[in-house]
């Protein structure tokens, strides 16, 4: 009999269903959300460099993280957050930035609270929030009606709706910005609005951070632990993985008031306990030297949103040759398309019960070898029909792999016209 | 700067009267956190201290020749760290991997494995990697345990049973190892599990017994008989079994390790958990894995994508690599998964020769890289010890603060392994970890030995 609490509805399954879908027919991938470009040399190097260490390198460190990586990154963003964080007390290092939202939601979140997610949102949030007892309630992000909705700015929360949303069981708020999959990165007046809720209703805020450093056109990334009132009540999540283009070395982290990780600590020393000893030693060394060179074009902070900048205005141009339209993300990983305009005729009977944006996503593979994320997949099974009508595209490629998505959506283009 | 966000930094800046005065402005405040709801959830009650916690700290000045946490102080082979820096050369390498396990190191584990079970293993649903095998008894766990059920330990057992067993909602059933009457113990064969006082502990509510062998800390190495008991237990009541053999190549001469899941009936209710950091000495590396039929390791599998989704990435291909290349070596001297117990077999005895040099009586482990060591004898004295704990707290716990304290050795106070009831059979007992090179082991010798000396002049 397996545990009750694995009635979690399998809303990841998404992601292993398309991927398998994509490899099947040799599609080029914008789907899934890493790299297909190595990470920076210097990040790599200290990895080897952390391997060819002394044993040590290779035994249990610090169960709560490597005391070389709590101290860069305490270091690091006391200066951001505007707030001494203590390495030991503040920090809690995890197996990626997901294992923190579980510790996190294992930790804070009982049986019978409410949790405030926004929505679109990444999708694991959810079943996280319901194995540890809780109730997850949405708010949407929603397009601002009335002008035309080229940006992830124009996508915004609404204080009233939200409001509304909060009973005497909410216990926390999830805000994820920059945000996956839409790319908005909330501004400073946004996240006071929420802040406000937080304290007047003493809320705990979850705030997944993990596309911090990827901020496009100007947008600044704020955090919302360096409001008034926030810092007590507010468990900040990055991410190693995200910040070094090295997804797969799995070193993330919590940050927050130490009477708040406390809690998450027990998670982890009884779940996971330690986390990889020399991928912790590397990512400390990528810290110290983006101290040194932060603000500066060598940072590697500066460079890859300036490369990133470019390639997501290549692909939104591609995509607008063949008639879509993409929402241009101020920050992260992804662009969301409205798919809306363009008329296909799905032969696959087997998918008609399945919302139109899923149904498009395994045409888009099959018929084009193009592969997406369908974006009601980030949406609550209430939500998931209104906001059926866009794909999430990964730009974080290398130009090659663009310059393939670009002839799919040219000869598609020429296929349409030519009808 | 809000007012809040002052008193947090002065209480922690300050220390002495100036976080006093802060205290007192900021009492509103904490006021006002303490009335809050930031607290935690019902799950974590009780379960936020253990011995590491304890003991890690005290053990970690430089000076102090630590014995207590089992880790390895020597090198793992040069080939696994040569791998893992390869990996990291290789872009794809960096990005993240098949959830459930990277690809290559799947199959590797199902060839090893399948080889060692005599029967085919499918790499995509019959095996789970995990971090560690911590983690793999957490996706046990949390899979197959639901509040309300016993779950079956027997003792002395890795401390991490209890509280996984009770965050997952369920009540631990303890079943103590009992030393066979009229033997001084001298080796972990000599504890046994009682035939009726097991199969009285299983009840309609029992999900699972879980199994350590070879045993952390005792060293046993449950026989095929004892293994067949508990199977035919299992069997009779529908239980599962979860069985954690992270020390399985850990096993010394005239020993034989046995997996529980070849015996009849077995495969289909046994989760067999197996650990990289230990069958490669990277402990560091936190990799281990799961392995059983695929309607038990698909829960398993459940919690792993609501957890932490995915394994390192590097890591893995560098466990594959060593496992496929131990793979061709098996039955040869240089196949680390035998070259390694042989290596420790002389550090075993070794350390037993100089634990018995001091007074104190080791008990010789058939497998795994710990000692038990009966410190009864020396009676040693422990009144200049200012326990600042109650004076509940049990003698091995006094006896290695002591220890560590005044004779700068470290160890693991052995009731850390063994619930309250079984304290008093516990307590003379500490735990050595004895995979250290040989320049630790040599630093050990020179306090027991000195020690022993102590004692003769101060008597």
């Amino acid at each position: 009999n397996p545990a009750n609490r694995q009635s979690i509805k399998q809303t990841n399954k998404h992601r292993v269903e398309f991927t398998q879908l994509a490899a099947e027919y040799k599609a080029v991938n914008l789907g899934q959300g890493f790299p297909d470009f190595s990470p920076p040399q210097f990040i790599t190097e200290a990895f080897c460099k952390a391997v060819s260490g002394g044993p040590p390198m290779h035994q249990y460190t610090r169960a709560f993280g490597h005391p070389a990586l709590v101290q860069s990154l305490a270091k690091f963003f006391s200066r951001i957050v505007g707030h001494d964080i203590d390495p030991f007390e503040d920090i809690l290092v995890t197996v990626g930035a997901y294992q923190a939202l579980f510790c996190a939601f294992q930790a804070l979140i009982d049986e019978g609270d409410e949790v405030i997610i926004v929505e679109p949102f990444f999708d694991c949030y959810q079943p996280m929030v319901v194995m540890a007892g809780g109730k997850a309630v949405y708010v949407p992000l929603r397009p601002v009606s009335g002008t035309a909705v080229l940006s992830s700015g124009d996508w915004v929360l609404s204080a009233e709706e939200l409001a509304s949303k909060i009973t005497p069981h909410t216990k926390a708020i999830v805000i994820n910005t920059p945000n996956n999959p839409l790319g908005k990165v909330y501004k400073r007046e946004e996240l006071q609005m929420i802040a406000d809720l937080c304290i007047k209703h003493d809320l705990l805020c979850f705030s997944d951070e993990v596309y911090e450093w990827l901020t496009y056109d100007g947008a600044k990334h704020v955090k919302i632990a360096s409001l008034p009132g926030m810092w007590e009540r507010t468990v900040t999540i990055g991410s190693g993985g995200k910040t070094f283009s090295a997804t797969g070395w799995k070193v993330g982290w919590a940050m927050g008031s130490g009477h708040i990780l406390k809690y998450m600590k027990t998670i982890h020393q009884n779940s996971i306990y330690h986390c990889a000893t020399a991928a912790q030693e590397a990512v400390a060394q990528g810290f110290e030297r983006e101290h040194e060179l932060f603000g500066t074009p060598q940072s590697y902070f500066q460079q890859l949103p300036a490369m990133l900048h470019h390639r997501r205005e290549k692909l939104a141009s591609s995509l607008k040759g063949v008639g879509l339209q993409p929402i241009m993300p101020e920050g992260g990983y992804f662009m969301i398309t409205d798919i809306s305009s363009i008329a296909v005729d799905f032969k696959d009977s087997d998918t008609k019960d399945e919302n139109y944006d899923f149904r498009f996503v395994k045409w888009l593979i099959k018929e084009k070898g193009l592969a997406t994320i369908p974006v009601s997949a980030f949406y609550s099974p209430e939500h998931s029909k209104e906001f059926d009508k866009y794909i999430r595209f990964c730009f974080v490629k290398e130009n090659s792999t663009l310059d393939a998505a670009e002839e799919i959506l040219k000869k598609w283009s020429q296929n349409e016209s030519s009808h | 700067m809000s007012f809040a966000l002052q008193c947090l930094r002065c209480s922690w800046l300050t220390r002495g009267s100036a976080a006093i005065t802060c205290r007192r402005r900021s009492f509103s405040t904490s006021q006002r956190l303490m009335m809050s709801r930031h607290t935690h959830a019902k799950r974590i009650q009780g379960l936020d201290k253990n011995v590491w916690v304890a003991f890690t700290s005290l053990a970690a000045d430089p000076s102090v020749v630590n014995l207590g946490q089992g880790f390895p102080d020597i090198p793992p082979p040069s080939y696994v760290k040569e791998a893992l820096a390869k990996a990291v050369s290789v872009d794809r390498m960096n990005q993240y991997t098949r959830g459930f396990g990277h690809p290559p190191l799947v199959k590797a584990l199902s060839q090893v494995y399948g080889h060692v079970y005599g029967r085919p293993i499918d790499p995509f649903k019959e095996v789970l990697v995990t971090v560690g095998g911590y983690g793999s008894l957490f996706s046990t766990m949390q899979g197959l345990v639901e509040e309300g059920d016993e779950v079956i330990i027997i003792e002395p057992f890795f401390d991490c049973y209890v509280p996984m067993v009770r965050m997952a909602g369920a009540k631990p059933v303890f079943i103590p190892l009992r030393l066979k009457s009229g033997k001084k113990s001298i080796t972990s064969a000599d504890w046994y599990l009682d035939p009726d006082e097991l199969s009285s502990k299983f009840t309609s509510k029992t999900k699972a017994i879980i199994i350590n062998t070879p045993n952390n800390p005792i060293g046993k190495i449950l026989t095929r008989d004892e293994l067949q008991m508990i199977a035919d237990l299992c069997i009779k009541h529908d239980t599962l079994c979860f069985s954690d053999e992270v020390y399985e190549w850990l096993i010394y001469r005239g020993q034989q390790h046995v997996k529980i899941a070849t015996l009849p009936g077995m495969w289909e209710r046994t989760i067999t958990i197996g650990s990289a950091g230990k069958t490669f000495s990277v402990t560091g590396w936190k990799l281990g894995w799961s392995i059983g039929p695929q309607h038990l390791i698909r829960h398993l599998q459940t919690v792993m994508q609501n957890t932490l989704y995915t394994c390192p990435t590097p890591l893995q291909e560098a466990v594959a690599q060593g496992l496929m290349l131990n793979m061709e070596l098996i039955g040869q001297p240089e196949c680390y998964f035998t070259s390694l117990a042989e290596e420790l077999e002389g550090k075993r005895d070794r350390m037993a020769a100089i634990v018995q040099e001091a007074g104190m009586t080791p008990v010789i482990p058939e497998g795994g890289y710990f000692m038990l060591v009966d410190v009864s004898a020396l009676n040693q004295d422990l009144s200049d010890m200012k326990t600042d704990d109650d004076d509940d707290e049990a003698y091995d716990y006094k006896f290695v603060k002591w220890m560590i304290k005044k004779k700068k050795l470290a160890a693991i106070p052995v009731t850390a392994f063994v619930s309250d009831q079984s304290t008093k059979d516990f307590e003379k007992y500490i735990r050595l970890c004895f995979i250290k090179q040989d320049s630790t082991l040599d630093a050990a010798g020179a306090i027991l030995k000195n020690w022993c000396q102590t004692n003769t002049t101060s008597n």
